[in-house]
């Protein structure tokens, strides 16, 4: 089932055990991860380049946001092994930056814009110990950046959902990572947003560090990413834009042709059903 | 067997209460601690006031500050609750902490131990307690039950068994009497070594919840971004739970099982109204349980038969009813008074749209600025302009009259006032510039736009419009009213 380009992936992710400090900041080997039995994610390797904007593609359903999900180990991975940076991912949380999907949390929350961008600090701060100045000093810099500072101390419902999107990058700003997860960015977002997450994407491009962006709009994907992942519970084709992104390997990703995996699928969830 | 008592065979909660006054000799041994369905109330004379309020008794004093300390504590704790989505969870845990008392009692009488002791009774209520929290994780992550029905398993199964073991224990022990202030909550029969357990407890919870603040803070709004992070979102919530026990079992003998998730639940929500940040909702919602668990204790000490439980309830239901009204942000009456002042602006601005455009479309538009009065027009007219019967265009003239933006004469005729002229055509200004904007930079049809535009318009602020301004106009004097982008289509009906 495995295409070229995703046997490409593998065979370049060669000698996988040297935890050398040159280790690629995410490499993805045999991954699968299931919910109440019916598989998201089958056997999916993927080896992310460092430096690279990376765009991750593919169908409601394909299993995106769970790839991010089980590199964090916020879902149990039926199998498989993740490695950031050469290491399992507790041991190398801090280089690790998370922007989850805005639908996520109640905006009705009462906490401000600048509340929930020093929640991205609180490793740092240490267990029970309160925010000090410093660091809302921090957290106010990383609004600046992302051009909301004189929001700051707003009620998180009364931003707009562009605001809202900003303040989640912000709080992952703040962590200066490495390695930059983030789901859907650009959902929902005014064009003002859209332009700042750009800029900031290639600020931190540009910087060393490696982005991954889970991304639905097909149109801006040449524009934004040099990088493509096309996903449907399996790595359809990872590579460089140029080469990746093509008609056909799309058509891959979003037409029929999974006929024998939803096949699979189904049969796997009777055979649990009659249990 | 008592008649009561047969009654009893058959609802084993009526029989708890009601065995008792049955039996003299426990009602003899306790003259001040009656049943709780004896409802003769005897009102509290001058001294008992005097003594209450001047604090003379050195018992009343604990059991005030037992009670405050546990309303603060459960008023802290339930801000997270309520946050976490966990509110009811604390409903089970209080009713799954009864069948730990009356098993408690049973096995302490029959080893002829002092079976009243407080600390075994609590140390009982916290098994079940915990016992029934496991049974509510074993049921949702085991099984396909959903999580509220699980809770609703474990709190009727609990509380009948409780209730049974009780009924048991009366049967049995005979001097079971005061068990049941556990169910509806008896201040009044608190001693002073219980009270201080209660405050100690209560203040230990209080502690915790102020260290641990950033982390619940952090597991409540976003457990994803935490788990992300390495904070063990199962161990986060094993604490709060953990807490909600502590309060919840401490506080059985003040509000009792059936009431106490009042404690958590209702000064909560009345501190939410009242404040958009968590650290003050926190402090807030404690104060709320502070307060009501006093007063509440306080009228327990002067009514003794009446279950605390209640009188704590209603108490902090009466801040909650205050909150929700009266809440200048959140509160109902401020919202509804907001609410209908945008609707008195909309419809004024319709109104003076359409006078606007039947002055134009008969080549008398008023200009900003101008010193005199418009000219006249007739107000049948204006009705088929937009959907607005007869009485509301009525009202809306009689209101925009009041305010001073047109005057009406005979004939029904009105005539805008120069203040009327100046919104008039600031507003139509707003409006087209919107259309515009609309039609070529957000891709919407000439047609469709005047509804758009419409909705928009209202809430539209100074630097949105000045931005407009920029975008559309290229130069021109700003202050001209752009004519329609579309046809009008009342124009024709004039």
């Amino acid at each position: 089932m495995s295409t070229p380009m995703a046997a490409a992936a593998q065979h370049a992710s060669g000698d996988r055990d040297s935890a050398a400090p040159g280790a690629l900041p995410l490499s993805i080997y045999d991954l699968t991860v299931a919910y109440h039995s019916k598989p998201v994610l089958w056997d999916v390797s993927l080896d992310v380049p460092p430096g690279k904007l990376v765009g991750i593609v593919g169908p409601n359903g394909a299993g995106k946001s769970t790839l991010f999900k089980a590199v964090m180990e916020l879902v149990p991975r039926a199998s498989g092994r993740v490695l950031v940076f050469g290491k399992p991912y507790r041991q190398n949380r801090r280089r690790v930056g998370y922007v989850p999907q805005r639908e996520s949390v109640d905006w009705d929350f009462p906490v401000s814009a600048l509340d929930v961008v020093t929640m991205g600090l609180y490793g740092k701060i240490g267990w029970c110990l309160p925010v000090t100045r410093k660091y809302r000093q921090a957290a106010m810099k990383a609004l600046e950046r992302v051009g909301i500072a004189d929001l700051a101390h707003r009620q998180i419902s009364h931003l707009s959902g562009g605001q809202q999107q900003r303040t989640f990058l912000a709080r992952a700003l703040v962590q200066d990572a490495d390695l930059y997860l983030m789901d859907e960015p650009f959902a929902a977002v005014d064009a003002a947003t859209e332009r700042v997450i750009v800029d900031i994407l290639q600020e931190l491009k540009s910087a060393g560090k490696t982005l991954m962006v889970i991304h639905h709009d097909l149109q801006t994907v040449v524009d934004y990413f040099d990088y493509v992942v096309l996903l449907n519970m399996r790595v359809v084709a990872a590579g460089t834009t140029a080469e990746t992104f093509t008609s056909e390997n799309l058509q891959k990703t979003y037409g029929g042709k999974l006929t024998l995996l939803d096949q699979a699928t189904e049969a796997m969830r009777r055979s649990e059903g009659s249990r | 067997m008592s008649p009561a008592g047969r009654l009893a065979a058959v609802l084993l909660l009526a029989m708890i209460f009601a065995s008792r006054v049955s039996d003299p000799a426990v009602a003899a041994d306790e003259t001040r601690q009656a049943s709780i369905t004896d409802r003769s109330v005897q009102w509290p004379t001058a001294g008992q006031w005097r003594r209450l309020l001047l604090l003379e008794d050195y018992n009343t004093r604990v059991v005030l500050l037992g009670a405050t300390m546990l309303g603060f504590a459960g008023g802290a704790v339930g801000s997270f609750a309520l946050l976490r989505g966990r509110a009811l969870m604390g409903d089970a845990l209080s009713h799954a902490a009864v069948p730990g008392i009356g098993l408690v009692f049973l096995a302490v009488t029959m080893a002829g131990g002092d079976a009243k002791s407080f600390v075994l009774l609590l140390a009982g209520a916290t098994c079940s307690s915990l016992l029934g929290l496991a049974v509510i994780l074993f049921l949702r992550n085991a099984t396909r039950i959903k999580e509220d029905a699980a809770l609703g398993i474990v709190l009727s199964v609990f509380f009948g068994a409780g209730a049974a073991a009780l009924g048991i224990a009366q049967q049995t022990t005979g001097h079971a009497a005061g068990l049941e202030g556990f169910i509806y909550g008896k201040t009044a029969s608190m001693v002073a070594s219980d009270a201080l357990l209660i405050a100690g407890a209560g203040l230990t919870v209080t502690v915790l919840c102020l260290l641990l603040f950033k982390e619940f803070k952090l597991l409540c709004f976003d457990e994803g971004f935490a788990a992300s992070r390495g904070y063990s979102i199962l161990l986060l919530d094993i604490a709060l739970m953990g807490l909600v026990v502590a309060v919840t079992i401490v506080g059985l003998q003040a509000v009792g099982a059936i009431l106490m998730i009042a404690m958590l639940v209702v000064p909560a929500c009345a501190a939410r109204f009242w404040t958009e940040r968590m650290g003050l909702m926190t402090l807030l919602s404690a104060i709320i349980g502070a307060a009501s668990a006093l007063v509440g204790a306080g009228m327990s000490a002067l009514l003794p038969r009446l279950p605390s439980g209640a009188i704590i309830v209603l108490v902090a239901s009466v801040a909650f009813v205050v909150s929700m009204l009266g809440a200048p942000a959140r509160g109902i009456l401020a919202r509804a008074m907001r609410r209908r002042r945008l609707n008195a602006k909309v419809h004024r601005q319709h109104l003076l749209r359409a006078v606007y455009e039947w002055l134009e479309s008969h080549g008398q538009a008023p200009r900003r600025g101008q010193h005199d009065e418009s000219d006249q027009v007739p107000i049948a007219e204006l009705l088929p302009m937009r959907s607005w019967s007869q009485g509301e265009l009525r009202s809306y003239v009689a209101r925009a009259e009041s305010r001073g933006l047109l005057r009406t004469g005979p004939g029904n005729l009105l005539r805008l006032s120069p203040l009327g002229c100046e919104e008039a055509a600031a507003n139509v200004h707003n409006h087209r510039m919107w259309e515009l904007y609309l039609i070529h930079f957000a891709d919407v049809a000439a047609s469709r736009v005047d509804r758009d535009a419409d909705a928009i318009e209202h809430v539209l602020d100074p630097t949105i419009l000045a931005e407009l301004e920029s975008l559309v106009h290229e130069g021109a004097a700003a202050r001209v009213v752009p004519t329609s982008p579309h046809p009008m289509p009342h124009a024709g009906e004039t």
